[in-house]
């Protein structure tokens, strides 16, 4: 649906996103990940048609997104970082404004404005103001904005900012609920957003894509090992040394005492699975194993390990420069 | 079509909206008012004297045109206030979409740059409608009472003239908006514009070289007289409808090249 190859986007000196190439599917939510001032907005922008890149090729919907802008803007709905609203316009009059210049059917006009307004959880504002309405009113007019006319595609740049939880978790639902018929691009600098809505993850830096691939498998490959916890109850002064003999295993560390147990934490290297192993040695020592799990390493940890490797190789490569 | 006239309306909203154009309006009205009563106050004293002196010393007066003479003043103030008030129709027009983010809507809409450029710019012409055709009422009383009347055909020359010059001046300033995205700076930029295109003619100073005279052919008032004399040139009329085009093909030109730059 979506095909980016190669986009390149300079400004002057500054390159702000570069050589990025990715594909999303029909009805697949990717999500953007990235720290701030890493390129998203900018291959968003480039995306929606608002401008053109510096080198690359885009085809968005079967459309050449610089040859044929005005049929991709026909099939899609975006919504910047600030969603773009006439704070003098009622919320009725503003969508009804986007739709006609979107494109949609005159007759259809009514029944495309009750529907998003519905759907967006804004069925009572039609009459007020916009400049009235809240932060998180505000961001859902703009996300019906880029509802109103159906689009195949949808481009939301940090959707749920400035949202409080409640809100927050209304539009992830209404953005989930657009997979399958709609493809979507979101963008986002908080982590659990995108393992929870996206089937997808790009992660971004500097610029330039890091990482590509759905959130499970971000988390699980990059592990290398694994974390495992244990509650042990008993003396526990021997367990180190007795853990460390089971082959695989990395390091043991022991937590500081609580209500009688011993929180441990095994961390171990390579895919090989050791936990009925460590199960084995803490009961055949005779203490008592109240609790054994392994800690899954969260995209938190993945985002920060694949941001700072880049800076680290990008040094490294610098430092050979010298 | 239909893309035309949302964006136009949109505007025309935007801009009743606001105090700015009822300000606008209001200034205009008074001053508008204030300077024809001026104006027809000092043609009837010089006419009286004119002809007081005639009866003093027993000559005839000499043949003048009073209500002709109101009128051109009065088409004067009118380009004046034109050049003063333009600036602040304009500057909001393209600075505020960049400023307030909606530039992004309508660029990322499937809208041509024509469709926006034009409902924008259909929309000020609209506004200055607005604020000409109500002072007819003026020229009309002026029509009406006087002895002899200004010919119809003249007032209708004049007020083509002050709509040509008003369009002009409207082009530019929404060229100037959309270099911006600051309403001041717009509005201050657009009015520097204005006052070197009005008084660019001193400089060319009298000579008959080519350069001054195409110096004086710029300058944006040059071409206005004739039309408060009632003679309708076409030379004037495609100046003004030529310098219309190229505001707002400048326009067309600074929204492509910000989309390059930003």
């Amino acid at each position: 649906m979506i095909q980016v190859e190669h986009l390149t986007k300079r400004y002057g000196s500054h390159t702000a996103v570069e050589d990025v190439s990715f594909e999303v599917r029909k009805g697949e939510i990717l999500g953007f990940l990235g720290p701030n001032g890493a390129g998203k907005t900018t291959t968003m922008r480039i995306l929606s048609g608002f401008f053109p890149a510096t080198e690359g090729r885009a085809i968005v919907a079967g459309f050449d997104v610089f040859k044929q802008p005005l049929e991709v803007k026909r099939r899609l709905g975006y919504l910047p970082e600030n969603p773009p609203l006439y704070g003098e316009m009622s919320v009725n009059s503003y969508l009804r404004f986007v739709a006609n210049i979107k494109g949609v059917d005159r007759a259809q006009v009514g029944s495309r404005l009750e529907e998003v307004k519905i759907r967006c959880g804004l069925a009572e504002e039609g009459p007020r103001l916009i400049k009235q309405l809240s932060k998180g009113y505000k961001q859902r007019v703009g996300l019906a904005q880029a509802l109103i006319h159906d689009p195949e595609i949808l481009i939301l740049d940090e959707p749920t900012i400035g949202l409080d939880p409640r809100q927050i978790i209304e539009v992830r639902e209404l953005i989930k609920s657009l997979a399958g018929t709609h493809t979507v691009i979101l963008s986002t600098h908080i982590l659990p957003e995108v393992s929870m809505t996206c089937q997808r993850v790009i992660i971004i830096n500097k610029g330039k894509i890091v990482a590509v691939d759905t959130p499970e498998n971000l988390t699980g490959q990059l592990a290398g090992g694994e974390t495992i916890e244990l509650e042990i109850g008993g003396s526990v002064d021997n367990i180190v040394a007795l853990l460390q003999e089971i082959p695989g295993v990395k390091s043991v560390s022991v937590g500081e005492r609580k209500n009688d147990h011993n929180p441990v934490c095994v961390e171990t290297e390579g895919a090989k699975n050791v936990r009925h192993l460590i199960a084995q040695k803490v009961i055949g020592s005779g203490l008592e194993l109240y609790q054994l799990r392994t800690r899954s390493i969260s995209l938190e940890e993945v985002f920060v390990q694949l941001t700072t490797e880049e800076e680290a190789k990008e040094e490294a490569v610098e430092g050979e420069g010298k | 079509m239909r893309n035309y006239l949302a964006i136009m309306t949109k505007e025309l909203h935007n801009l009743f909206v606001s105090p700015i154009a009822y300000v606008l309006i209001g200034v205009f009205f008074a001053l508008t008012g204030y300077f024809f009563y001026m104006i027809l106050v000092n043609v009837i004293d010089f006419t009286m004297q004119q002809a007081f002196q005639a009866q003093q010393f027993g000559t005839s007066t000499p043949p003048f045109d009073a209500s002709a003479a109101v009128m051109r003043g009065f088409f004067s103030v009118l380009s004046t206030l034109l050049l003063f008030l333009v600036p602040v129709m304009t500057m909001g027009v393209l600075a505020e979409e960049k400023k307030q983010g909606t530039i992004e809507l309508l660029l990322t809409s499937p809208l041509t740059h024509l469709q926006l450029i034009l409902g924008k710019y259909t929309a000020l012409v609209v506004l200055l409608l607005v604020m000409l055709v109500p002072t007819m009422f003026n020229s009309l009383l002026l029509y009406f009472l006087s002895e002899p009347s200004p010919p119809l055909a003249t007032l209708l020359v004049g007020y083509l003239g002050a709509f040509l010059l008003g369009g002009a001046l409207l082009a530019t300033g929404l060229f100037v908006s959309s270099l911006t995205e600051n309403q001041i700076v717009a509005a201050v930029l657009t009015f520097g514009v204005f006052i070197i295109l009005w008084v660019i003619d001193a400089a060319a100073g009298t000579g008959t070289t080519l350069t001054s005279e195409t110096i004086r052919y710029l300058s944006i008032l040059n071409h206005y007289d004739d039309f408060t004399k009632g003679v309708l040139d076409s030379q004037h009329l495609f100046f003004y409808l030529s310098f219309i085009f190229l505001g707002l093909f400048l326009t067309s030109v600074s929204l492509d090249s910000s989309n390059w730059r930003q």
